[in-house]
Formats: structure tokens, C-alpha cells, sequence
């Protein structure tokens, strides 16, 4: 089975989620091809990461639908994201505090252990070798986003940036066909920004993105596609150059002259 | 060599030096040492068990007491009414009436968080000893259920005191649960527990079943109560209301605090706290024969002392503390380590 043959690897269609009276997104459709780069930008506010929730199953939608390699998901659980090859990085990090680094991208790949909680329970052969191989992966996914060295330290005390790569590493540890970054860059030096977007770029030998980010020139020099979201409403969309010059996009960010926006 | 072995093979080996050391400790203690060693050891499996819940998974207990009574409980109906039961046997089911009673609560946990899960294990442990009120005939109200276990082999009978006997039987069957604690502790379940603890989003995006994994935590630990509880009544020959106080669950939750919650060894060094306040405050009453009211409350006091001082001085209690004295022992020059790496 290979993922070149379904067109479409994730579709939204025409999402709607209300909190209250507070509309937060509005018939929103989107659609990410395999190993592709899907900007999806937007002022504070605008349904960003609620979009995201809404495809991990935090949130349901009142109407609309989703699919998943043309299959429709419905009612699925955030839990059973990771074992159909979606990954996310938060917001805020979300890292667990009490585990180390190593741990916490241990903890990613659970989707590719072979053995069960009873095996773990028993303290077998089989399940010590498959922890070994976890830890192994683990590390090999740390030493690519060069943040090995505090494999066996606790995140709590490492600077932003490093834990920033951290949580990538526990997003890419289990291999996802899709991945959802919410604001990847934000916190970042230039240099770290620099180095993120080369990786991104790389990711999509086998991974489709989707890219909420705040940081115009990474969004524009990344993505193949560009989604602008305000008030939970698409206003606009295509390739970066022609959001760019978008006017609803422009009114959208304070009114900022289409020319002001930073270019990539 | 030994990393090669699966772990619970290495677990038995370690289970097996310990118990060998415990026996040999019990030919040098006299009949009343045996019998605090052998209460040791269940308060350390109950412990254990709670060192699962609030220290790895965070849902925090204040009513671990209610597995200990469904344990004794059983084992003392299983001794009555079942005579032709091994002890093992009502051991065995007495782990599995504290797992049932675990997997229900834990159900029904799963839903509620921070207070809301405290005051509800709180209940469970006010509620359930007074059931013995509403059924006096099977459970015998509040004086509670009296009844001989004769399982000392006949070869044994008077060559070794029978409190040296049972602190065998109680440490070989703690030592086994603290086996399959260990596995899980060190294993991907653990990992688990501990990333629930931590963040409920991010556990669940990593493809963790969180509901499940709470409602797991719920089953091993009362499990672990259940057979703690069973222990006890094996070693006392009595299961009475009495014994499962509100006090009972919450000293079991403070010796786990007092011990450090991070790790299993804390569970070791809150239970021999438990057993040995209650000891050391008893002589200190006699020797300065203090009034009944008085010396009847003194453990519990020093027991908040000891409990305030130790948190304050090492947060993560007396396991915390020793980690980082080993820590100190074993790199004395720690800025040389950092250059090197
Ligand atoms: N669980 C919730 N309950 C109520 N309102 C919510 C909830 N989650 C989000 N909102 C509201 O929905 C709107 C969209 O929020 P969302 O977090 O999706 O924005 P965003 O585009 O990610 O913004 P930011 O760039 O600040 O992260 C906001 O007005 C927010 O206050
Ligand atoms: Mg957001």
C-alpha cells in the first residue's frame, strides 16, 4: 500500500464548531495531499488550533465531515490518531515533566510496539527487547534534531528551544504519514527558525504538514498551499504568492498594505 | 550479562536475595519482631499499590483503607465459610476482590479529577466497614470476623514460632507483587502511567488510552490493597471495621509522601516508618508513662512532625533524599563531569 495513491490523504469538509454564541470556525473545507505543506494562518483567535482539535477528535464539529485516506472519520478518539499516522506537537509544548527526554520520545512511538500492557505487566524477554528498540528509534530521532545530549535530563529545566525539539521528536518518533504543527516556530531564534524550515522541507520525502505558524516569511517559504482563516472563516487560500497578495488577507492583519507583508 | 535477562527474571532473582535475607532475619528476631516484620510487609505492598496511583499516575487516594477491608474481609469469609481453601488460594482471591473493587472505582474514577476523585475515595473509605452493620450475621457488625488459619505444615508445628512462619508466607507473597510492580514500574507501562500523570493531551495524541490507563492504575493498585488487606487479616486472624479506619487511608497515603512517591523504594521506607512510629511512640509513652489519651494520639502527632519536617527538607521525600546523597557519594566533583561531556 503506498500513500501515492490516495489523492487526497486528509479531507475537512465544511466544518462548523460553535462554543456558545462564539462562532470558531464556519464551514471550513480543506484538503492535504500526501507530503505536502499546508500553511494554515490566521490573526489571534482565529480557529486555528480549534481546527486541529476538530481533526484529532477533541473537538466535534456540529456539522460538516472529515476523511482520512477516503475513509470518513467519525466519532474517533484522539488516542487513535497516532495509530492511523496523524501527529501533532501543541501549542504549549504539552512535554511530561516528570519523564526525561528520552521518555518523553519513548512515549511517541508507542504506536510501534509490538508486545501488550500484559507483557509489560510480566516483565518478559519479548517486551524488554521491544523497549529496546523503542529507546533505540528514540534516540536516533533526538540525535537527528541534534537534541541527544539531554536524552537523560527532565525537560522542565531545558531552554525552550531545545524542548520545542523535543516535542518534535516525540511527534516524528512514530513515523506519521501527517503532521500537525501548531506555531512550530514560535520562541525560536532566526537561526533555529532557519534550521525548522529546512526540516520541514525534508519531512516531506514522506510526510504531509500542516502548519499553523504566526511567522509569515517560514509559513511563505515552506508551504506549497496557504489557508487563511479569521473569525473560524476561510477568506482566502492558494499558493503563497497569491495569499500574499490577497486583500482580504491584508484586511485581515490590521489593515497591513498586501507589500507590508513580509515576503519570503 | 544481567541487562541481557528479560526483566522479570532479574525482579525474581532480586526478590529471591530479599527473601532469603528476610528468612535468615527472622531466625536472629524474636516472635514479636517477626510479627512487625511480617506488618512491614503488607503496609509496604499497600503502599506500593498507592505509590502506582497518586506517585505514578497522579490520581490521588484517600481511601486506600476500603481494599485493605475487602481483602480481609475475604479472606476471613473465604477461611470461615471455605475451610478446604489453601491459604494461597484465599490470598489469590482476596488480590482479585480488591482488583474488581478497583476496576469499579476506577471506572467511575476515570470521570472525576483532583478534589472531586479525593472526597470520592474518602467516601469508599468511610462507607464500606460500615456495611459490616448491615450485614451482622455474615460479618459479624463491628466486633468483626475472629478465626484460626492452620497453614504452618505439620512438619513445622513447633519448631519455629508461628510468627516466624507467617512472616515468610506474608514477605514470599509481597515480594511476588512487588515482582510485577517492578515490571510494570520500569516497563512501557509505567512510562505510561506517568505521561497521563503529566499531560492528558499530550498522552492521548502519543496514542494513549487515557481512560484506560487510569482505569488500570485504579485495578493493579487495589489489587495490591486487596492482598495487603488479606495479609493482614491472615497475620491477625481477625478482620474488624476497626481496622480500616479514615486514619488507616490516610496514614497509608502520608507514608507514601513520607517515603517519596516517585519510586516503589519510597513505598519501603513509608511503610517501615508506619510500623515503627507506632513502636517507638508506644515506648515513649511508657517510659514517660504518659496518660492513655494522650500516648493513644502520639503516633499520629509525630507521625505529622516527622511528615512536615522530611517534605520540607527533601520534597521527594526519604527516597529524594537518598537519591541525592547517592548522588553526592558517588560524583563528588561534579564540574569536572560537566567539561568532560
Ligand atoms: N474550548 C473552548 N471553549 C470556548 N471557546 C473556545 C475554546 N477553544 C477555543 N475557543 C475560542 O475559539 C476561538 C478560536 O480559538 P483558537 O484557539 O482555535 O484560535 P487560534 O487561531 O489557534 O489562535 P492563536 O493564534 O491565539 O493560537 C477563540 O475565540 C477562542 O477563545
Ligand atoms: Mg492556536
Amino acid at each position: 500500500m503506498s500513500i501515492t495513491s490516495h489523492e487526497k490523504l486528509l479531507h475537512v469538509g465544511g466544518v462548523t464548531v460553535r462554543f456558545g454564541g462564539l462562532v470558531a470556525l464556519s464551514e471550513v473545507s480543506l484538503t492535504i495531499r500526501p507530503r505536502t505543506v499546508v500553511g494554515v494562518i490566521g490573526p489571534n483567535g482565529a480557529g486555528k488550533t480549534t481546527l486541529f482539535n476538530v481533526v484529532c477528535g477533541f473537538i466535534r464539529p456540529e456539522t460538516g465531515d472529515l476523511s482520512w485516506k477516503g475513509r470518513p472519520l467519525r466519532k474517533h478518539r484522539p488516542d487513535q490518531l497516532a495509530g492511523l499516522g496523524i501527529a501533532r506537537t501543541l501549542q504549549g509544548l504539552g512535554l511530561f515533566g516528570g519523564l526525561t527526554v528520552l521518555e518523553n520520545v519513548m512515549t511517541g512511538a508507542g504506536r510501534l510496539a509490538r508486545t501488550g500492557s500484559l507483557a509489560s505487566l510480566l516483565g518478559t524477554g519479548k517486551s524488554a527487547r521491544d523497549e529496546r528498540e523503542l529507546r533505540d528509534r528514540s534516540m536516533a530521532v533526538l540525535t537527528e534534531l541534534d537534541v541527544a545530549h539531554v536524552a537523560q535530563l527532565h525537560p522542565g529545566a531545558l531552554p525552550y528551544g531545545v524542548r520545542k525539539r523535543v516535542a518534535l521528536a516525540r511527534a516524528l518518533v512514530s513515523e506519521p504519514e501527517l503532521l500537525l504543527l501548531d506555531e512550530p516556530a514560535s520562541g525560536l531564534s532566526t537561526g533555529e527558525m532557519d534550521e525548522l524550515a529546512d526540516r520541514i522541507r525534508a519531512l516531506t520525502e514522506k510526510t504531509a504538514v500542516v502548519l499553523v505558524e504566526h511567522h509569515m516569511d517560514l509559513v511563505m517559504r515552506v508551504c506549497d498551499e496557504v489557508v487563511v482563516l479569521d473569525f473560524g472563516e476561510v477568506i482566502a487560500s492558494g499558493s503563497p504568492d497569491e495569499v500574499r497578495v490577497d486583500p482580504a488577507v491584508a484586511d485581515a492583519y490590521l489593515g497591513t498594505a498586501p507589500e507590508e507583508l513580509p515576503s519570503a | 550479562m544481567l541487562n541481557k535477562l528479560p526483566p522479570v527474571v532479574v525482579h525474581l532473582l532480586a526478590a529471591l536475595g530479599c527473601l532469603v535475607l528476610l528468612v535468615l532475619l527472622t531466625f536472629a528476631a524474636d516472635p514479636f519482631t517477626n510479627l512487625r516484620i511480617a506488618t512491614v510487609g503488607y503496609y509496604l505492598i499497600a503502599v506500593a499499590g498507592l505509590a502506582l496511583l497518586t506517585g505514578f499516575n497522579g490520581q490521588v487516594s484517600l481511601g486506600h483503607g476500603a481494599f485493605m477491608f475487602i481483602g480481609a474481609y475475604t479472606v476471613a469469609l473465604l477461611v470461615k465459610r471455605v475451610p478446604a481453601f489453601p491459604i494461597w488460594a484465599d490470598l489469590l482471591l482476596a488480590t482479585v476482590a480488591g482488583g474488581v473493587a478497583g476496576l469499579l472505582a476506577g471506572a467511575a474514577a476515570a470521570r472525576l479529577r483532583g478534589p472531586y476523585l479525593a472526597g470520592a475515595t474518602l467516601a469508599l473509605a468511610v462507607g464500606l466497614p460500615a456495611v459490616t452493620q448491615r450485614f451482622p450475621e455474615l460479618l459479624a457488625g463491628s466486633n468483626g470476623l475472629s478465626f484460626t488459619v492452620n497453614s504452618q505444615p505439620a512438619g513445622l508445628v513447633g519448631t519455629i514460632p508461628s510468627t516466624q512462619w507467617q512472616a515468610w508466607i506474608v514477605w514470599l507473597a509481597v515480594l511476588l507483587a512487588l515482582v510485577v510492580l517492578a515490571n510494570l514500574a520500569r516497563g512501557k507501562l509505567g512510562r505510561t502511567l506517568r505521561a497521563v500523570r503529566d499531560d492528558e493531551v499530550a498522552a492521548s495524541l502519543a496514542g494513549v488510552h487515557v481512560g484506560r490507563t487510569k482505569i488500570l492504575a485504579f485495578l493493579v493498585s487495589s489489587a495490591c490493597g486487596g492482598l495487603a488487606g488479606g495479609l493482614q487479616a491472615f497475620l491477625l486472624g481477625t478482620a474488624a471495621p476497626g481496622s480500616f479506619t479514615v486514619a488507616l487511608s490516610l496514614s497509608l497515603l502520608a507514608a507514601l509522601v513520607l517515603g517519596g512517591l516517585g519510586s516503589l523504594w519510597g513505598a519501603l521506607w513509608g511503610a517501615i516508618a508506619l510500623v515503627y512510629f507506632q513502636v517507638w511512640t508506644d515506648d515513649i509513652a511508657e517510659v514517660l508513662s504518659l496518660r492513655s489519651d494522650i500516648s493513644d494520639n502520639l503516633p499520629l502527632a509525630l507521625y505529622g512532625v516527622v511528615l512536615i519536617v522530611v517534605v520540607l527538607a527533601f520534597p521527594a521525600g526519604i527516597q529524594g533524599g537518598l537519591r541525592k546523597l547517592w548522588v553526592r557519594v558517588r560524583r563528588p566533583v561534579p564540574s569536572q563531569r560537566g567539561e568532560a561531556s
